[in-house]
């Protein structure tokens, strides 16, 4: 993986330094709480209900073994011993002191980590494939690009005060794994008929209040002008963003207010006057880069392996986690092991100071001392020997990191929510906990197959809600917590919006609206068929209809919330 | 009246003897009184009174953030510099104002940054074209000008940077070991 060099790290101190002294300016009321925010959110910095949250960027996702001790260090010294992952790639900590954030950043530099543009109105951590490099499918490796990108828009001066926040996303591989579709820029890695590399571009797309798919403003872009036609895309949403409404302040707004017909055009004439400048990348570059991201060591092994096979045979568990957890591998003899981070009982996406170090050992030991984040909340271990699947397996699950529940019912993509967020409308954890403890029974959820169920407390959709087959989405109605349903939502290739079903349910009610989607899925499907393609060919009336045929226990008796309809 | 204040120009504090018309609630382009002596006028006051203005030695206009570069194309000759008004400070667009006017209309006279100027976005400005910044009147100028020099380092191009990092050294990893 990247390497940082001299000037990656006299950049991330001399950061460290000037964050340092905002903090002390703001400490000694030289900066005014408003003069700091967007200072301290450029950080990564949240004020949020109860505490600081630190979110800490993992580029592209992709860690070393002693970053990762680094988080699990952060978690004890400065939090509570946990830390979250985030569909953003990242990881946040959730009881951070002000005035000890300057040290964390000091610390996290020793091991070529940092904080920089993790939130605020500029341009975030660029997020990719969380099997890039090691995927079957895999085109072209996107973490170079990612890594240029990266590079150039960090501290961009021209784009730290953006109309909103800006995210990019890059996929190189046949199946979109990074939601490349719901950015405000999405690039496909591809390559045009002359077996040149280039970028399929999208823009626009997004979820919050107005989930919109991104639509594609070029076809093929050559990879050198990536940061010059990168740089007209923000130079025109810069100028031409609206800055009068923050709800309408995104890129998607100003794409669908002109067309991506007219906002490809203005880009075109913008890049016609940077294009081929100094900033067109160079195959050296590109070289420097990629040398970081070259296959690591891999022994010639052959596809697969006699003890292996008797194990999976001999033992329904490790079958089971083999058939969700286990992607394959470009290289015959490995595969990439996501481990769950979904366990029932615990938040989605949380992990403890003991679990970060038993990953990064086992990382050391089993995958080339490398762990990526997926966007769905969990870890990856890239490079595992499929002759030692079975010891990791028994090692994993004695951490608690082995649900075979990846891609199913309980596999929930899930924010922070109320019981943390100062944004969140409603809580979102418990609403997956109950989820999760209804559904344990990993039969029932391997007969369901693949589905996604996305949780969100508030519009901002950090939950990505529009985009699971199943989106909840938090509501607060005259003070109390409400649950809005959608069904039919999807990312990847064939990225759709989800439709909500009709009025929102309260938190005891919502297991029970599950309960009733399944039930309509299971009568309703064709064999083969996995829940979306049922929404998809049956529209939502069905599964309205049954949903709200009864009443649903809501665990009140009296009053406004005793009844939803 | 003129009051001498002090900005800093080209990395130093020195004094101001420019003023900066701005338009109150009901005032209008067309009427307003311009103050004599060195005076910077909104751009709507450059437009109506183009003529009139022209009759001084040395006048200087401001562009609002929501004001394009281009419209000052043709008459850039005419200014002995050129401000851009930061209404708030988290308002991002005088940044691509400046890139543009530097660049792409290749001025190069002074560029002032004006209204909500704090020392955390100097480095910022400075990068895209700035070399004069009237620091917001209740900060400490002294303290802003440690702004510029935030970092001695920077990755991409703007405009006081041609060349990205990458092409401009020889790069490799250290070990950290």
């Amino acid at each position: 993986m990247y390497r940082y060099d001299q000037y990656d790290h006299l950049i991330v101190k001399e950061r460290v330094a000037q964050y340092r002294d905002q903090v002390r300016r703001r400490l000694a009321d030289e900066l005014t709480e408003e003069e700091f925010l967007p200072l301290r959110l450029q950080n990564g910095l949240y004020m949020q209900r109860h505490a600081y949250m630190l979110r800490i960027a993992v580029p592209y996702g992709m860690l070393s073994s002693p970053q990762v001790r680094m988080f699990a260090h952060i978690a004890r010294k400065y939090d509570r011993g946990y830390g979250h992952l985030t569909t953003r790639q990242n990881i946040q900590f959730n009881w951070i002191n002000l005035e000890q954030s300057p040290d964390i950043l000091a610390e996290l530099a020793t091991v070529e980590m940092h904080a920089i543009q993790t939130s605020g109105n500029c341009i975030r951590n660029t997020t990719s494939d969380e099997l890039a490099g090691v995927a079957a499918d895999e085109i072209i490796d996107p973490r170079p690009y990612a890594e240029m990108i990266r590079e150039w828009s960090t501290f961009h001066p021209e784009f730290a005060f953006l109309p909103r926040k800006f995210k990019i996303a890059i996929s190189g591989a046949e199946q979109d794994r990074a939601a490349t579709a719901v950015h405000d820029i999405g690039l496909h890695v591809v390559k045009n008929a002359e077996g040149e590399v280039g970028f399929r571009v999208l823009v626009g797309g997004g979820m919050g209040r107005t989930p919109i798919i991104g639509s594609v403003i070029r076809e093929f872009l050559p990879w050198q002008h990536a940061l010059t036609y990168l740089e007209a895309i923000l130079r025109v949403y810069n100028q031409h963003g609206r800055r009068d409404n923050k709800y309408k302040a995104r890129i998607k707004i100003l794409v669908k207010a002109l067309s991506a017909e007219e906002f490809a055009r203005q880009v075109e004439a913008e890049w016609l006057d940077i294009k081929d400048g100094p900033a067109t990348l160079t195959a050296e570059e590109l070289q420097r880069i990629a040398q970081y991201f070259t296959p690591p060591p891999y022994e010639t092994l052959p596809a697969t392996d006699a003890g292996f096979e008797g194990q999976k045979t001999d033992n329904k568990g490790f079958a089971n986690w083999l058939k969700r957890n286990v992607k394959a591998h470009k290289v015959s003899g490995y595969a990439a092991v996501i481990l769950s981070v979904k366990k029932t009982g615990v938040p989605p996406g949380d992990i403890t100071a003991a679990q970060l170090d038993f990953v990064a050992d086992l990382a050391d030991q089993y995958s080339f001392g490398e762990v990526r984040v997926t966007h769905e909340q969990n870890l990856v271990l890239a490079d595992v020997k499929i002759s030692e699947l079975f010891t990791v397996w028994q090692a994993v699950k004695a951490q608690g990191l082995a649900t075979p529940n990846i891609g199913l019912l309980t596999d929930i993509i899930c924010c922070p929510g109320g019981d943390f967020c100062s944004l969140a409308n409603a809580k979102s954890i418990p609403i997956a906990q109950a989820i999760a403890e209804k559904f344990d029974n990993l039969d029932f959820q391997h007969d369901i197959g693949d589905i996604e169920l996305n949780i969100s407390g508030c519009i901002n959709a950090c939950g990505h809600h529009h985009v699971g087959n199943i989106g909840i989405l938090g509501v607060d109605k005259d003070g109390s917590e409400w649950y809005q349903v959608s069904i039919g939502g999807a990312q990847g290739n064939n990225t759709s919006i989800g439709k909500i079903i009709g009025p929102s349910f309260s938190a005891q009610q919502m297991p029970v609206v599950i309960e009733r989607l399944l039930n309509v899925y299971v009568q309703q499907r064709t064999e083969e068929e996995l829940f979306i393609d049922t929404v998809q060919r049956l529209g939502i009336a069905p599964f309205k209809e049954f949903v709200y045929a009864s009443p649903i226990p809501t665990g009140y008796t009296h009053g406004e919330d005793a009844c939803v309809y | 009246m003129l009051v001498s204040t002090n900005i800093i120009k080209n990395r130093e504090v020195v004094a101001d003897d420019w003023s900066v018309l701005r338009l109150n609630e009901g005032d209008s382009a067309d009427s307003v009184s311009i103050p004599a002596g060195k005076v910077i006028v909104p751009f709507s006051v450059w437009n109506a009174r183009r003529a009139q203005l022209l009759e001084r030695a040395e006048v200087g206009v401001w562009l609002g953030s929501d004001a394009q570069a281009d419209v000052v194309k043709d008459d850039l000759a005419h200014f002995s510099l050129v401000a851009v008004d930061f209404p708030k400070f988290t308002d991002g667009r005088g940044y691509s104002i400046a890139y543009n006017l530097r660049t792409r209309l290749g001025y190069n006279g002074e560029l002032r940054a004006i209204g909500d100027v704090l020392r955390d976005q100097l480095f910022y400005m400075q990068r895209v074209g700035f070399n004069a910044f009237a620091v917001r009147a209740d900060k400490d100028i002294n303290d802003a000008l440690k702004g510029l020099t935030d970092f001695s380092e920077k990755y991409q191009t703007s405009w006081d940077e041609k060349t990205p990092l990458f092409r401009r050294v020889q790069r490799q990893a250290v070990s950290q070991d």
